[in-house]
Formats: C-alpha cells, sequence, structure tokens
C-alpha cells in the first residue's frame, strides 16, 4: 500500500517533576495516501501529540526522542526552519480541537485568510486570494459574502468550524489533520460537517487523519482506523477488520463499551478499571491490568505487532504470531 | 430506610420497571402547561425579546421511572430541569409534586420538595468544593437535614453512601479533595450527594458527557441501579441518544425542539418508530458504530442545518421550515401532541412520515445483510 505518512518507532516524552512521561511510545503507524485514517483513543492516550509530531508541533517540554516521520519518503524531524515554513500548512494542515477559538476575534475572516496566505505566498494579489477564499467557503457550505466580511463572533460554532476546515484548504495541501473536529458540536451539524468532510476528501482528494474518541464516528467516515491506549498504538487495520474482527481486547471492549441505537443493549459493558498514570506505567502491556484474557507474559513483557495480511496488524500476547484468531474466537471457544 | 440494607448485587441491571402509567399510579411531579420564557436585550437601545426556553409543556413524571430528555443545546431541556428542580420559577403554569403546587409550598412541605427533588450536574469537578473533603462535602446535607445525629453517625452513613455508589474500600475516599479523583470517581460523588436525603426524583442533567467513553456505561448502569434498588425516579438529561436508549430501555423519553415537546413515549417504541420529521433527523445524524449502517446513514433528511431564532419561532410548526415533508398546513396550524400508535407525537404527518421511516430503515438493513 502506498503510504503518505510513515510513523516508525516514535517516542515523545514530557520531562515532568516526578519523573519522564511517554506520552507516545515506540509507535509504528501509517496513513495511507488518499484514504481517512482515524486515529481513537481515550483522552491523554496520546493521539493529539502523535498527530502534532507529525506537524512538527510538539510543545515544549514535550520532545521527540526516538523515531521517524516520513512524508512522502522525506524525513520531516531533518527539516531546516525554511523547510518546515514549506511543510506546515502547505503539504500538511491541520485542523485543532475547538478550532472554533483559533480564530482571531477581531480580525474579519476574510483579513485571516489574506493574512495567512500571504504568509507562504507573498506575492499572491488580494483578488486571487479572496477567488480561492469565496470557491472554499462554497465548498464547506458557507455564503462567501457574508461570512468573509463577518467578524467570529457573528458565526455559529458550527459555521466557525467549517471556516476552520476552510482555513486548512486554503494552501493545497495533501494532508489534513483533524483532532476532535466535531466534539463541541451538536449532533445534526455534526453529521452535515462530515458530510463536507467526506465530500472533500473524494473530490479534491485529500488524505485525511481524524483524531477522535466517537467511534460511531469512525464508523461513518474512516477507512482505516488505528487505537492508541496510554501512549501505545496497540491495534491498527481496515474499518471493517476493526469493527467485526478486533484482535486485540481493548479495540473489542471499546467497541463494546458504547451504546447504540441498535445493537442488543445487555452486550454492552464498562471496561472495569481505568487508564494506567503515564508516570507509573505497568510492566508489559499497557492493558494488561484491565484484561480479561491477561496471563503472565501480559504482566512481564511487552508484546510485539503482528501483522497480517491486508494490513491489520495488533499488539498482543494473544496472537504470538501470525495465527489468524479474533478476539470473538478466542472468547467463544 | 437504610442504605445496607439494600445490598447492591453486581448482576448485569436490566433497569427501570414498565411504563408507569401502565399501572395508573398517581403521578409524583406533574407540569401542567410550563412555560419559561427569558429576556433578551440585543445592544442596550434595543428592546427585550421574550425568549421561549419551554413552551407549554405538560409532562407527568411517575414514582420510579426513568424518563430521558433529549434535545440538541437551545431546544430547552436544562431548562426543563431547572423547573423541575425549582431552581427556575416557570413564567406560567405550574408545577406540581405529590399533588401540591410548588409555588406555594411552605415550611417543611417545602423542604420535603426540595430534599425530594435532587440534581447531577454534568460538571462534576464545578459541583464540588474543592477546598472540602469529600467526608465534608456528603456530611455536610445529611447533618444540616438532621437525617443523622452527630459526627459518628454522619461517618458511617457517608461510608454506607461511598459504598453504594461503588467507591470501595470507602475509607480511600473519605479523606480525598474533589482533585484526587478521576472524572468518573467524582461523578459518584455527586450521586452519592444527591441519594443522601433520600430523595424521590433525580435530575441529571449530561451526567456522562465529560466521561472517558469506556467509564460512561458503568455510571449509567449505576444510575440504573439507585433507580432499581432505592426506587428513585430519574430525569436523565441528554442531547445523546443511544445513552439515553441504554438508561431508560424501558422507561420514556420526550424529544424537545425548541422549547415544546414533539415526541414522547416508551424509548423502544420511540427509537424504533420516530414519527416526528425533527426525531428523524436526530436519529439520522448519530454516528453508529457499525460500519454497514453509519456509512449508508450520510445523508440527513433536513431542509435546513441553521436553527431559527427562538425569540421569534417560526409560525405554525415550529420545526416546518427545516422539514422536509412540511405542507401548508404546517405553517399555519402548530400541531399538538397528540396519540400516534402507542406514543405521542405534534405533527399533522406523524402517520406518512413513520411510514416513510420504516421504508427507508428496511432498504438500509436489506443491503447491508445482502
Amino acid at each position: 500500500m502506498d503510504n503518505l505518512v510513515e510513523i516508525k518507532g516514535l517516542t515523545i516524552e514530557f520531562p515532568m517533576r516526578a519523573g519522564t512521561l511517554k506520552a507516545v511510545n515506540q509507535a509504528d503507524f501509517s496513513i495511507p495516501r488518499g484514504q481517512i485514517t482515524a486515529l481513537v483513543g481515550e483522552s491523554g492516550s496520546g493521539k493529539s501529540t502523535l498527530a502534532s509530531a507529525v506537524m512538527r508541533a510538539v510543545t515544549s517540554p514535550g520532545r521527540i526522542a526516538a523515531g521517524t516521520i516520513r512524508f512522502d519518503g522525506e524525513d520531516i524531524l531533518a527539516l531546516s526552519r525554511k523547510q518546515l515554513q514549506a511543510y506546515k500548512w502547505e503539504r500538511a494542515s491541520m485542523v485543532f480541537q475547538a478550532a472554533q477559538n483559533a480564530l482571531n476575534p477581531v480580525v474579519r475572516i476574510k483579513d485571516q485568510i489574506i493574512e495567512t496566505y500571504r504568509a507562504h505566498r507573498s506575492g499572491a494579489s488580494e483578488k486571487q486570494i479572496v477567488d480561492k477564499a469565496r470557491d472554499l467557503m462554497d465548498y464547506v457550505r458557507l455564503e462567501p459574502d457574508r461570512v468573509l466580511q463577518a467578524f467570529p463572533h457573528e458565526l455559529s460554532g458550527g459555521m466557525k468550524q467549517r471556516v476552520m476546515i476552510a482555513f486548512s484548504l486554503l494552501l493545497d495541501p495533501q494532508l489534513v489533520i483533524l483532532d476532535e473536529p466535531t466534539t463541541a458540536l451538536d449532533v445534526i451539524t455534526q453529521a452535515y460537517i462530515f458530510d463536507i468532510l467526506v465530500k472533500i476528501h473524494k473530490e479534491m482528494d485529500i488524505t485525511m487523519l481524524l483524531l477522535t474518541h466517537d467511534i460511531g464516528v469512525v464508523a461513518k467516515a474512516a477507512d482505516r482506523v488505528g487505537v492508541m491506549y496510554a501512549g501505545n498504538i496497540v491495534e491498527a487495520g481496515s474499518v471493517y477488520d476493526m469493527f467485526k474482527r478486533p484482535k486485540h481486547p481493548y479495540t473489542a471492549k471499546l467497541m463494546k463499551a458504547v451504546p447504540s441505537l441498535y445493537d442488543d443493549l445487555s452486550e454492552r459493558k464498562a471496561i472495569p478499571g481505568s487508564p494506567p498514570d503515564l508516570l507509573r506505567m505497568p510492566p508489559g502491556c499497557p492493558f494488561a491490568p484491565r484484561c480479561e484474557h491477561a496471563f503472565d507474559a501480559c504482566r512481564k513483557a511487552s508484546p510485539s505487532r503482528v501483522v497480517w495480511p491486508g494490513g491489520h496488524e495488533a499488539s498482543c500476547h494473544l496472537h504470538p504470531d501470525s495465527q489468524t484468531v479474533s478476539i470473538a474466537e478466542v472468547r467463544t471457544s | 430506610m437504610s442504605v445496607r440494607e439494600l445490598e447492591l448485587e453486581r448482576e448485569p441491571l436490566r433497569r427501570s420497571r414498565e411504563l408507569a402509567r401502565a399501572d395508573g399510579q398517581q403521578a409524583l411531579m406533574s407540569l401542567e402547561g410550563v412555560s419559561l420564557y427569558y429576556e433578551r436585550r440585543r445592544g442596550m437601545m434595543a428592546p427585550a425579546e421574550q425568549v421561549g426556553a419551554v413552551v407549554d409543556v405538560d409532562l407527568d413524571i411517575y414514582p420510579g421511572e426513568i424518563i430521558a430528555l433529549v434535545g440538541e443545546s437551545g431546544c430547552g431541556k436544562t431548562s426543563l430541569g431547572s423547573v423541575l428542580t425549582g431552581l427556575a420559577k416557570p413564567t406560567s403554569g405550574r408545577v406540581l409534586f405529590q399533588g401540591a403546587d410548588i409555588a406555594g409550598l411552605k415550611g417543611e412541605r417545602y423542604q420535603d420538595f426540595r430534599g425530594g427533588v435532587q440534581m447531577v450536574q454534568q460538571d462534576s469537578y464545578a459541583a464540588l468544593n474543592p477546598i472540602r473533603t469529600i467526608y465534608q462535602s456528603l456530611s455536610a446535607p445529611i447533618l444540616q437535614r438532621k437525617i443523622v445525629k452527630g459526627r459518628k453517625a454522619a461517618r458511617a452513613r457517608v461510608i454506607e453512601l461511598l459504598e453504594t455508589v461503588g467507591l470501595t474500600p470507602p475509607d480511600r475516599f473519605l479523606d480525598k479533595y474533589p482533585h484526587q479523583l478521576s472524572g468518573g470517581q467524582r461523578q459518584r460523588i455527586l450521586m452519592a450527594r444527591a441519594i443522601s436525603l433520600n430523595p424521590k426524583v433525580i435530575v441529571a442533567d449530561e451526567p456522562v458527557s465529560m466521561i472517558d467513553v469506556s467509564l460512561r456505561i458503568s455510571i449509567l448502569n449505576l444510575m440504573a441501579e439507585l433507580n432499581r434498588k432505592l426506587d428513585i425516579a430519574i430525569v436523565y438529561i441528554t442531547h445523546d441518544l443511544a445513552t439515553a436508549r441504554y438508561i431508560a430501555e424501558r422507561g420514556r423519553m420526550a424529544v424537545m425542539y425548541l422549547g415544546r415537546v414533539m415526541e414522547l413515549g416508551g424509548v423502544d417504541d420511540v427509537l424504533s418508530q420516530p414519527r416526528h420529521p425533527y426525531l428523524q433527523a436526530l436519529l439520522s445524524a448519530v454516528p453508529t458504530p457499525d460500519p454497514d449502517i453509519a456509512k449508508a446513514m450520510l445523508e440527513l433528511p433536513l431542509r435546513s442545518l441553521e436553527m431559527p431564532n427562538a425569540a421569534r419561532p417560526p409560525a405554525g410548526c415550529r420545526f416546518h421550515p427545516r422539514c422536509p415533508h412540511a405542507i401548508d398546513l404546517c405553517s399555519q396550524e402548530e400541531p399538538q401532541l397528540r396519540p400516534v400508535g402507542a406514543s405521542e407525537a405534534a405533527c399533522h404527518l406523524a402517520e406518512q412520515t413513520l411510514a416513510g421511516w420504516q421504508e427507508r430503515m428496511a432498504a438500509i438493513r436489506a443491503s447491508r445483510d445482502s
């Protein structure tokens, strides 16, 4: 498979008074070109930190302690300051969480767009930029005339979110990262924004990385899914593999922990316990203390990654080598 | 009644009692034609606008039932919760608690109402005093109300309460401060505080929306357990239809839009046979954790995304400008809640829209199974 982004052995550390916290621990993860990849995890699982590394935006005191990130084959951790400026926003852009608050409250939307555009392409004429902005506003189904002249407070939350999506597309990036793009919005607005995102993805052929804790959103929008737990990528695969044939007990439990509108309610169960303290990580598999399948090896050694055909991969001692059994099969046997 | 007598079993819960109304029980609380208007001024010189947060709502709450109030932000569900708990006085209409209008309650009967209707808030961190220990926060109300006498009895009761809400061993929590607990644990403390005064009703406003997904179900189970074991009625206010379905499986659901109840009935019936086009749009918008169904549901049955201004609701049916089925009648006459099958809906075309929904769902299921 052709990967736009390839992350290998990525470790991101935050030195704290009480010790060093590994927000991301030896993560291997790839983002296939031309697909929507979702990264799922609970708060604190490290998904936003991992994504900020792809944008080269890990904030101090965090630091990338090990690993490589290749974007279109190029090592982006080695980029110079100048090269970085041409990378950020022009090749990869990000819509941050609570993006509604990312707009400058005292500047009209139009002027914010012009400023951003000229920071990258200083020669562009105002007309050129405004024409482009109009097209993008149309694309996210906003009225260009009204919105470009507006200040942020004149727009609703859903409208501001769509402005930020338009912003992320301004310099024709290959990759757009969306961090919880609909979390603070109502379900109807949320559904509408995903409509738009899927359309943008298909028509403009943009690769997307979607960070979310909502597995319903994943089922709706994603082609490929990675699951993070306590800084580790525990499983990754196609959306159908992940929902129908999960290999890692955490993935299987996460799918069962979310009430839905259609399933049998008696199957829904919370995952016992709570995620580990990242400063006091258990030895072995990070999920072992909450896992009903855990045995001795799980509490001693970190599981290694096993890859199945079709790019489905998981790190779990239940799969010592590439046996193709799923958790569901383990449970019923 | 001692909490310890209730000895909580850990079996999977099968929730609330059957539809309370069927047994001809008398309502514990009743809202009669309740409206709540807020005044809003846009700019200093602008005339005041009347914003209808709750408009002409009739609703009965039966002893020991679970009823979910659902809708999007701004639909009035939280305002309705404030009216139920006595925090907001309705602009018009009456709120009855055990048959008596709460506006006229005095002395002991007023205290009965205040103790009898408790609230659980969304933000558990903001709802607890940060400089008081859990013991202090939980013992103050029961000492003040003389439910227990003396520090020793208070301590014993607080320990009981912590056990009831599943915080064990209780000694570990007594002297902790709120910031030392996780969100899920703090939410359990709020539950303990709510049940400490032996209430008849708990109004829970988005109690799980700030909790990690893997732990949400355990809080919902706890609420269902308190409902069943202590016979406390629960009004569950949420925007999340799936958790409402989970907690109130055999209870009822009221769907609100722009201050009005649009659909009311048993949860299963309302969700499997949505009669109101607004509920159908909401159901289509909820992302389902099943890739086949979720990807089939991309299109929303709505004409417009924008919610109308609550200060100037559309004439006729408040939903008609967004409704894909609207006819002339809908812009002229406001539909009232009326029986449609086993539930009630406020829609002129409920029968037709329900039939249309069922065809659509059948088509999705057929394409998934093929």
